[in-house]
């Protein structure tokens, strides 16, 4: 029997009034009840949009104008406000921590039923209910500082259940959550759907993470429309997410490269439902041509950590006993889970806080007398989020602004500045304000305004958080081209991909403790550390061990090498 | 990164026990009554009930100290500033002069003086503890249940709630800030000249404020999202019911606040009470 449609576009169309093209054209769309949907598409494609304008922060919120028709479960938007669909529609936004707005868990997950002014007691019971079910319950009392992304993400879903709504819309929820808690995300999703029957509509650009369980359908958006609306086989199958600058799966990638012909008989929309036995042939032959990997010389150190432990005020410590160097030149990676103590280390070597014991070394010799200043000469900093570095209304004057402090004349800074200008691809906005620029953009100039500064050693937090997939690739490619130039890149992350893709070495923090220190290959297809560090194996690693070869490891690098050579043949 | 607006410790005592809202209450019948009177007597009656409670909620006095010394420096300055205004004020009041001492022929001390400047520190000396008790003994998840009590606004009093939620990610926000800013050559230490200092600490506010408003945006977004200004009123899940024994502690605090104004009424015939005739 077919269910009856709780969501029905019908040759919608939506322009914000800020901007002169429509966001959203003619879209025809239906969800039924307790399908399981994601949309996918790039940023900028209008996705969000959609999420928008079913949950009603579109008209509400966004203004704009709207053409052809809006309804849910059977009622036309036009006649709803805000509050009538959020009785249909649950939204968990993508930030865990700022829509948490409660005092404490409880709290949060109460709120929507405190608006409804239900009776205490009553109140009091469901909270307990809903926290049980997302496995919340004993940490009702605790306060958002308490928490981990993980758990905060859990609030917000009990937080949006506990009004018994008919649909969930999950807006980007992977984007702020390591790896290992994104999965257990997914399978929580995927129990909240089976086991209440609601209608899920996930909106997400990692595909490969959110197709850990199953999925109904696959909607891509690209440029405002429909461009595809089918099942995950047969997406895999054909060509429409390479087309629309959308990750694939690693492993589809890897069976694209073997040569081996993606069909939807294969069932190549999961790793587990692929039918092994037909490609396993294929990724033989395929593992069995690859090229002895490229032998790296040996380059001087340029910073090293020599057994440094460091602790907040006497408490426990936060770094503990770690050891590492970088080589000059080289890109390395730090990652852990939230909380493990990365951001602390990258504090620690700009001098931001100082070790309790241990040493840190620049080029051989120690950084103990430097200043905060002194060191960012040698090593520049750049924050997760440009909006918290910038702080000049022009261009020019944000990447000025360093030497402008360290006194040097102004005819050195405007030459140093075009200088930095130009690496970054910036130099056509010189005359620009900051205000006009992407996000992307905007981080290419706090990037500049460190470069300016010609530090040797370049630390990035998060560089491509809430990035998708071309415009990570422009950042990536962008910080790649900068170590050609001979700077050292560290990055704080926990993107595996960018990891396995970009760099050469990984520096795997547990506990404050360095529980790995490889290559990146090594580090994501070692099970123990992945397991102690909150990441995930690469489902390269994963399709190499199902296939039954004999090196898996050797696999994954022949992926990344073979990816490199493609790469520089398009480019 | 654990840091709160002020810290609030869960202890099991009367005082704790007690619901955010007669502690309110009790705050603000006792504040009104001691701002009303400037009976010696009574204001030294409610002074050592408050000392007397503050014992009981067992706060410790390094959670007040930084409070106790803004406190110290507020009422010398009050005092001195009291006296080089109006060094007559008590003479006017009691209509009396008892001179004690004589500076010239503006600044005397007479007896009436030291008496009412007396009166007055009292005064605050005992409200400061209920202010005190009031703050630190009430979980922060219940003062916007409290204030809505007694009929501020919801929105307002969520209002509050909320500086108390996201206060401390500002601060949080502003320290990650000021290190990376300072990493750029920005000097934030006393080296550097106060008017440097000042404009420095601009480039720092700047990307806090951008920042913030992002926040704000997204927190709007969430709350409308799960209808929140949907009806005129709200419940609170965080709301302590009341009990017996917040009755007893409202009345009782009512009670004292009609019998000092009885006695204001009745014995002293207005707000002083004049022993000098």
């Amino acid at each position: 029997m077919e269910q009856r449609p709780v969501i029905e576009f019908k040759d919608f169309s939506f322009q914000y009034f800020s901007q002169a093209e429509p966001t959203l054209r003619h879209i025809d769309l239906t969800i039924r009840e307790g399908e399981k949907v994601l949309i996918v598409g790039p940023s900028g494609s209008g996705k969000s949009t959609i999420g928008s304008c079913i949950n009603g922060l579109i008209p509400f919120a966004y203004k704009g104008e709207i053409t052809g028709s809006l309804s849910i479960c059977g009622e036309d938007t036009k006649a709803m406000s805000i509050f009538d669909r959020s009785r249909h529609v649950g939204t968990v936004l993508q930030d865990s921590d700022g829509q948490f707005v409660g005092l404490t868990a409880g709290e949060d997950i109460a709120f929507a039923l405190e608006n409804d002014c239900m009776e205490q007691s009553r109140m009091k019971e469901a909270v307990k209910r809903i926290a049980e079910m997302v496995d919340m319950g004993e940490l009702l009392s605790a306060s958002p500082y308490e928490l981990s992304g993980g758990q905060k993400q859990r609030v917000a879903f009990a937080g949006v259940m506990v009004d018994d709504v008919d649909i969930l819309l999950l807006d980007e929820p992977l984007a702020n959550l390591d790896p290992a808690t994104g999965k257990t995300a997914i399978d929580l999703i995927d129990r909240l759907h089976r086991e209440l029957k609601k209608t899920v509509i996930i909106i997400e650009h990692r595909l490969e993470d959110v197709l850990y369980r199953h999925v109904d359908r696959i909607i891509v958006i690209s440029d405002g429309a429909i461009a595809a609306d089918m099942s995950p086989d047969e997406l895999m199958a054909s060509s429409i997410l390479r087309e629309h600058g959308i990750r694939e799966p690693l492993y589809v990638t890897a069976l694209k490269y073997a040569g081996i012909r993606v069909t939807k008989d294969i069932h190549p929309g999961y790793i587990e439902s692929l039918d092994i036995e037909a490609v396993r042939d294929g990724l033989r032959a395929w593992d069995d041509r690859k090229e002895a990997p490229l032998t790296s010389e040996e380059v001087p150190e340029i910073l090293s950590l020599d057994h440094v432990s460091f602790r907040y005020n006497d408490k426990r410590r936060v770094i503990e006993d770690v050891s590492f160097s970088v080589k000059r030149g080289e890109m390395l990676s730090i990652v852990g889970t939230n909380g493990a103590g990365k951001s602390t280390i990258a504090k620690l070597i700009c001098g931001f806080v100082k070790e309790d014991e241990g040493d840190l070394l620049f080029e051989g010799s120690s950084m103990k007398d430097l200043t905060i200043r002194e060191r960012a000469d040698l090593i520049g900093y750049v924050m997760q989020n440009p909006n918290q570095m910038l702080c000049k209304p022009m261009i020019y004057d944000e990447v000025a602004l360093g030497l402008r402090l360290r006194g040097v004349p102004e005819e050195e800074i405007k030459e140093r500045v075009y200088k930095a200008l130009r690496i970054c691809g910036l130099y056509e906005f010189r005359e620009w304000p900051v205000a006009a620029l992407s996000f992307g953009q905007k981080k290419r100039v706090t990037i500049a305004s460190i470069l300016v500064l010609e530090p040797k050693v370049l630390i990035l937090d998060e560089p491509t958080a809430g990035q998708d997939y071309k415009h990570y690739t422009d950042i990536m490619e962008f910080l790649r081209s900068l170590n050609k130039l001979g700077i050292t890149i560290i990055m704080i992350t926990h993107d595996m991909h960018l990891m396995l893709e970009y760099t050469t070495h990984a520096v795997v923090i547990a506990g404050g403790r360095k529980i790995g220190d490889s290559t990146a290959v090594d580090i994501l297809t070692n099970e123990e550390i992945a397991k102690a560090a909150n990441l995930k194996l690469t489902s390269l690693y994963e399709l190499a061990k199902r296939c039954g070869l004999s090196d898996p490891q050797s696999f994954v690098s022949h992926f990344i090498d073979h990816e490199r050579r493609e790469e520089r043949h398009e480019g | 990164m654990k840091a709160k607006l002020f810290d609030y410790v869960e202890r099991d005592n009367f005082v704790y026990r007690l619901s955010g809202i007669t502690k309110l209450l009790a705050f603000i019948f006792l504040t009104f009554a001691v701002m009303f009177t400037y009976d010696l007597r009574s204001i030294l009656c409610i002074l050592v009930f408050s000392f007397f409670v503050l014992r009981l909620s067992e706060i410790r006095f390094s959670q007040i100290r930084l409070m106790c010394w803004y406190v110290l420096i507020f009422l010398l300055m009050n005092a001195i500033l009291t006296y080089i205004f109006d060094p007559e004020y008590g003479v006017e009041i009691y209509g009396t002069r008892h001179e004690l001492l004589r500076f010239n022929s503006r600044y005397t001390v007479t007896a009436e003086q030291l008496f009412y400047q007396g009166t007055k520190l009292f005064k605050y000396v005992s409200v400061i503890p209920l202010g005190m008790i009031f703050l630190f003994t009430t979980d922060p998840s219940e003062f916007a249940a409290s204030l809505n009590s007694i009929g501020v606004s919801y929105k307002a009093c969520y209002a509050v709630s909320l500086t108390l939620r996201y206060f401390p990610d500002m601060v949080r926000d502003y320290g990650d800030i000021a290190l990376a800013q300072q990493s750029r050559g920005l000097d934030l230490s006393k080296k550097e000249k106060l008017t440097v200092r000042a404009k420095n600490v601009i480039n720092i506010c700047v990307p806090l404020i951008f920042s913030t408003m992002d926040r704000i945006e997204l927190i709007t977004n969430a709350m409308d999202l799960r209808s929140f200004g949907k009806k005129d009123k709200r419940t609170w899940y965080a709301k302590k019911p009341l009990r017996a024994c917040d009755y007893g502690v409202i009345a009782g605090s009512a009670a004292v606040f009609a019998a000092v104004m009885l006695v204001a009424v009745f014995i002293n015939h207005g707000r002083y009470w004049n022993p000098f005739i």
